[in-house]
C-alpha cells in the first residue's frame, strides 16, 4: 500500500472533518453577538432564547473543531515531517500565532459565555462573547494567511533547501490572503445562516410560531441574502487572482487542454487526462475568455502548458462546478425566502421544506471550494518550493490503511451523532417555545455575580 | 560565557515548551483524571464532577496544542522524528482525546436516554489518552526504543501515568466538592498515590540505566548532591500526603485544595528530573535542542509574540479560574 496516497487520504479526510466545525464557529460567534446585543438592547428575552439555543450549537462544533484540529497539529509530524523540515521557519510563526493570539483567548472564554450567565456581569458576558467571536477569526486569519502562502508563496529565501523568512509582511499579506481570507469568512457567514436558517424552517415546520424561532429564522434568512451576492463578487476576484498566479489551477477548473483565446465555458463535461480531452462536454462559446478576461479573444491557459506539473482535473473541475451550483441555489431560496417573509410575512411550506436539506449547503459548498482550491495546487505541497511526494514521512503503508480505516469510521459516527443532536436541539426548542421559564434573564440577577457558592 | 540569540533562543523555548507540558500534565492531568474515576462514580457524581471541569477542560487542553505546537514550531526536525517513531499512540491518543472531548459535550445534549452512553465514551476515551500519553513517556525515556522492554516499559508507565491522573482526579474532586462525593473521592485519592509512587518510581530508576549518558548526569560528585532533593523531596510529599488522605475532608473544608496543589508539586519535581536527565537532548541521545532548532529569526518572532501574549493568557487564565471558583455547582447554560 502507497503511504504517499494514503497519507493523502487521511489528511484529506481529518481536514474535511476539521474544516466542517470552525466553518460553522467562525461567523456562529458573531451571530451570537448579536443576538446578545439585540437582547442587551430590548430586553426582549426572545433573543436571549435564540442565544441560548445557538450558544449550545457552538459549544458542540467548537469541541468538535479542537478534537479534530488538534488531530490536524499531529499529523504534520506523524505524515508530513518534510513539511515542517522544509518550509517550518514560515510556518512555525504563523501557527505558534494562531495558537498564542487565538486559540487559548477562545479557550479560555468560551466557558464563562457558555455557564457563566449568572456567575459574571452582563457586561463581561457580552464581552466574552466578543472575544470568542474574535477568537474564532483571528484564528482563521492566521491560517488562512498559512493556507495562502503554500498556494501563493512570498517574502522569503531558500537556503540550503530551507524557507528562511525575508519580510514577514509579505509572508502573511501574500498575494492571494486578503481574496483567500474574504472568501472564507463570508463562506462561514453563509454557512451559519443556512444552518440557522433551515433549523428554524424545520422548528416552523413542526409548528413552532414562536418569536425565537422568527427572530433566528430572520436573522438567518436575511443573512443569507445579504451575503451571497457579496460572495458571489468576491469569488470572482479571487478566481481573477487565481488566474494571475496559479494559472495551471484555473486550466483544470475550467478544463481547458490548449491555451489560446476562444475558450468556451465548459458546463458539463467528464474531463479525461490520458486522452487530454473532454468528453460528453456540454459549453458555451467563447465563456471561459468572456468570464475570464472579459473578451471573447481573452487568452485562457491551458493544461497542455503544464506537462505533469497540472493538478489532477476531473474533482477541480467538478468541486468547483458543485460549489458554484450550491452558490446558485443559495443565491434563489435565500432571496424568494426574503421576498416571503418581507412581503408575505411568512413562509411558503415547499420553501420551508427545502430549507431544511439547505441547512447544510454551506457545507457542501466550502467542501467543493475547499478540494477545489486544495487539489488544484498539486502537485505542490507549497507552490514552486516543495512538491507533496516530497514531504512524506518513513511510516508504512499499512500503519496508515489502518488508521485512516478508524479515523473514517469515528467521523462518520461522531458527523452521525452532531447532526443527530443539532435536529434534536432544534425540536427541543421548538417544544419549548417562548413558554417556558428562561431562569437567569432578569437583568438584575445577572449583575450580581454568584461568588462562592 | 558571551550571550548569543542563536544560542539562547533554542534553549528558551525548550524550556517555554517544557513549562507547556508540565502546565497541561497538570491542567489536563486532573479532568483526564475524572473520566478515569467516571468508573467507579455513580450517575448523579458523574454530573457533579463534569461541573466541577466543564468550563476549564477546553483551555487545560489548549496547553498540549502549544506544546505540541512549540515542538512543531521551534523544533520541527525533532517534531518528525518523535512523531513518526511513536504513529500508533499518538493515533491511540488523539481517538482518546477525540472520544473524550466531544463525549463530554454530546452527554449534556443527547436526549436523557442516550446521556448513559456518553458517559461511557467519555471514561474510554479518558483512559485511552492517559494510558497512550504514559506509553509514549516510557518510550521516549528509553530513547524511542520500541522493542520488547519499550513495549512493556511503556505499558508500565502507561498504568501508572493513568493511576497520576487519576489522583488529580480526586484531588481535584476533593477541591470542587463536599459530602459524600468527596468522602469517596479521599479514598480514591489513597489508592490512586501508591500506584502514582510505584510509577515515579519505575520511570526514575530506569531512566539512568536506559542511558549511560544520562547514568554519568545523575551519580557524579557534586551533582549527585545537587540534585538528591529531587528524589528525596518527592517521596517525603508522597508519604505525608499519603497520610494525609486519612484525615480528609477536614471540618470546615479547610486544605481542601492541599492535595491538588501537593500532587502538582511531585509532577513538578519528577518532571525537573526528566528535563535534566535529557538536557540538551530533544530527541535522546540523537538530537540537541541546537540541532533541532528553527532559524533564528523565525524563534526570535515567536519570542517577541509569546513575550507579550504569554502573560494575558495566564492572567485571563487565572481569570476564568476565578469566575468558577468554590465547590461545582450544576452546569446550566443559563
Amino acid at each position: 500500500m502507497d503511504p504517499l496516497i494514503l497519507s493523502r487520504m487521511q489528511f484529506g479526510a481529518n481536514i474535511s472533518f476539521h474544516i466542517l466545525f470552525p466553518t460553522i464557529t467562525i461567523a456562529l460567534g458573531w451571530v451570537l453577538l448579536f443576538f446578545k446585543l439585540r437582547y442587551n438592547a430590548t430586553n426582549d428575552s426572545a433573543w436571549m432564547r435564540a442565544y441560548f439555543t445557538w450558544v449550545k450549537v457552538f459549544a458542540l462544533s467548537f469541541a468538535m473543531g479542537v478534537v479534530s484540529g488538534v488531530t490536524m497539529s499531529f499529523q504534520f509530524g506523524t505524515n508530513w515531517p518534510g513539511y515542517m523540515e522544509r518550509v517550518g521557519n514560515i510556518a512555525g510563526p504563523l501557527l505558534a500565532y494562531e495558537i498564542l493570539t487565538a486559540f487559548f483567548l477562545e479557550a479560555a472564554f468560551l466557558g464563562i459565555m457558555l455557564f457563566g450567565f449568572r456567575r459574571v456581569s452582563n457586561r463581561v458576558h457580552t464581552l466574552a462573547t466578543v472575544l470568542v467571536a474574535g477568537g474564532t477569526t483571528l484564528s482563521a486569519f492566521w491560517i488562512i494567511a498559512l493556507n495562502s502562502w503554500m498556494q501563493t508563496p512570498a517574502g522569503f529565501e531558500m537556503i540550503d533547501g530551507k524557507a528562511h523568512p525575508v519580510d514577514w509582511w509579505a509572508i502573511v499579506f501574500n498575494p492571494s490572503m486578503p481574496y483567500r481570507l474574504t472568501h472564507m469568512l463570508l463562506a462561514s457567514g453563509l454557512t451559519v445562516s443556512f444552518l440557522i436558517a433551515g433549523l428554524s424552517a424545520l422548528r416552523y415546520l413542526t409548528g413552532d410560531r414562536s418569536e425565537s424561532m422568527w427572530k433566528a429564522l430572520r436573522t438567518g434568512v436575511f443573512t443569507a441574502a445579504i451575503l451571497i451576492p457579496i460572495q458571489i463578487f468576491a469569488g470572482d476576484q479571487h478566481g481573477l487572482n487565481t488566474l494571475e498566479h496559479q494559472p495551471q489551477k484555473i486550466a483544470a477548473m475550467e478544463a481547458n487542454w490548449n491555451t489560446g483565446p476562444n475558450v468556451p465555458l465548459v458546463l458539463f463535461a467528464l474531463p479525461d487526462e490520458a486522452a487530454k480531452e473532454n468528453k460528453f462536454e456540454i459549453a458555451i462559446p467563447d465563456g471561459a475568455s468572456m468570464v475570464l478576461r472579459h473578451s471573447t479573444s481573452g487568452i485562457v491557459p491551458g493544461l497542455n502548458d503544464y506537462p505533469g506539473l497540472h493538478p489532477p482535473v476531473f474533482p477541480v473541475f467538478w468541486g468547483f462546478r458543485i460549489m458554484v451550483g450550491t452558490g446558485i441555489l443559495m443565491l434563489i431560496v435565500s432571496w424568494s425566502a426574503t421576498f416571503f417573509l418581507k412581503r408575505r410575512h411568512s413562509l411558503p411550506r415547499p420553501l420551508a421544506i427545502l430549507m431544511v436539506p439547505m441547512a447544510l449547503s454551506g457545507w457542501l459548498a466550502t467542501l467543493a471550494g475547499w478540494y477545489t482550491t486544495e487539489i488544484g495546487r498539486q502537485p505542490w505541497l507549497v507552490t514552486g518550493v516543495l512538491k507533496t511526494a516530497d514531504a512524506i514521512g518513513p511510516v508504512a503503508g499499512s500503519h496508515v490503511a489502518l488508521t485512516l480505516s478508524i479515523y473514517l469510521i469515528l467521523y462518520v459516527l461522531l458527523l452521525i451523532a452532531y447532526l443527530g443532536v443539532l435536529v434534536h436541539l432544534a425540536l427541543k426548542a421548538a417544544k419549548d417555545g417562548d413558554t417556558s421559564p428562561l431562569p437567569g434573564v432578569m437583568k438584575t440577577a445577572m449583575s450580581q455575580p454568584v461568588a462562592g457558592e | 560565557m558571551t550571550f548569543d540569540w542563536p544560542t539562547a533562543l533554542p534553549l528558551i523555548f525548550a524550556g517555554l515548551m517544557g513549562l507547556a507540558i508540565l502546565i497541561y500534565v497538570i491542567l489536563d492531568g486532573f479532568d483526564l483524571g475524572i473520566g478515569i474515576l467516571f468508573s467507579v462514580a455513580e450517575d448523579a457524581e458523574q454530573d457533579t464532577m463534569i461541573a466541577a471541569i466543564g468550563p476549564f477542560w477546553d483551555a487545560n487542553e489548549t496547553w498540549l496544542v502549544l506544546a505540541v505546537g512549540l515542538l512543531l514550531v521551534a523544533f520541527p526536525l525533532a517534531h518528525g522524528v518523535i512523531l513518526t517513531a511513536l504513529y500508533i499512540p499518538v493515533f491511540v491518543l488523539l481517538v482518546g482525546l477525540i472520544l473524550r472531548g466531544v463525549a463530554f459535550d454530546f452527554r449534556a445534549k443527547v436526549p436523557a436516554g442516550k446521556k448513559h452512553r456518553w458517559n461511557r465514551i467519555f471514561f474510554l476515551g479518558s483512559v485511552i489518552a492517559s494510558l497512550a500519553q504514559g506509553y509514549m513517556l516510557g518510550v521516549y525515556v528509553l530513547g524511542l526504543d520500541v522493542g520488547f522492554g519499550g513495549i512493556a516499559f511503556g505499558a508500565l508507565v502507561a498504568l501508572c501515568l493513568s493511576a497520576a491522573y487519576a489522583a488529580m482526579g480526586a484531588a481535584w474532586v476533593i477541591y470542587k466538592t463536599e459530602g459524600e462525593l468527596q468522602r469517596k473521592a479521599v479514598a480514591w485519592l489513597s489508592t490512586a498515590l501508591v500506584l502514582t509512587a510505584l510509577g515515579m518510581a519505575a520511570v526514575s530508576l530506569a531512566t539512568p540505566f536506559a542511558s549511560p549518558r544520562i547514568f554519568a548526569k545523575w551519580f557524579v560528585w557534586p551533582e549527585m548532591l545537587y540534585l538528591s532533593p529531587l528524589p528525596i523531596l518527592s517521596a517525603l510529599l508522597f508519604m505525608w500526603l499519603w497520610r494525609q488522605t486519612f484525615h480528609l475532608p477536614k471540618p470546615d473544608d479547610r486544605h481542601a485544595l492541599r492535595p491538588f496543589l501537593t500532587l502538582a508539586t511531585i509532577f513538578a519535581l519528577g518532571f525537573a528530573g526528566l528535563a535534566w536527565s535529557f538536557y540538551p537532548f530533544v530527541v535522546p541521545d540523537r538530537l540537541t535542542i541546537w540541532q533541532a532548532a528553527s532559524a533564528t529569526e523565525s524563534l526570535a518572532i515567536i519570542l517577541a509574540g509569546t513575550v507579550v501574549v504569554l502573560p494575558v493568557i495566564i492572567f485571563y487564565s487565572f481569570y476564568a479560574y476565578r469566575v468558577f471558583g468554590g465547590k461545582a455547582t450544576d452546569l446550566t447554560y443559563d
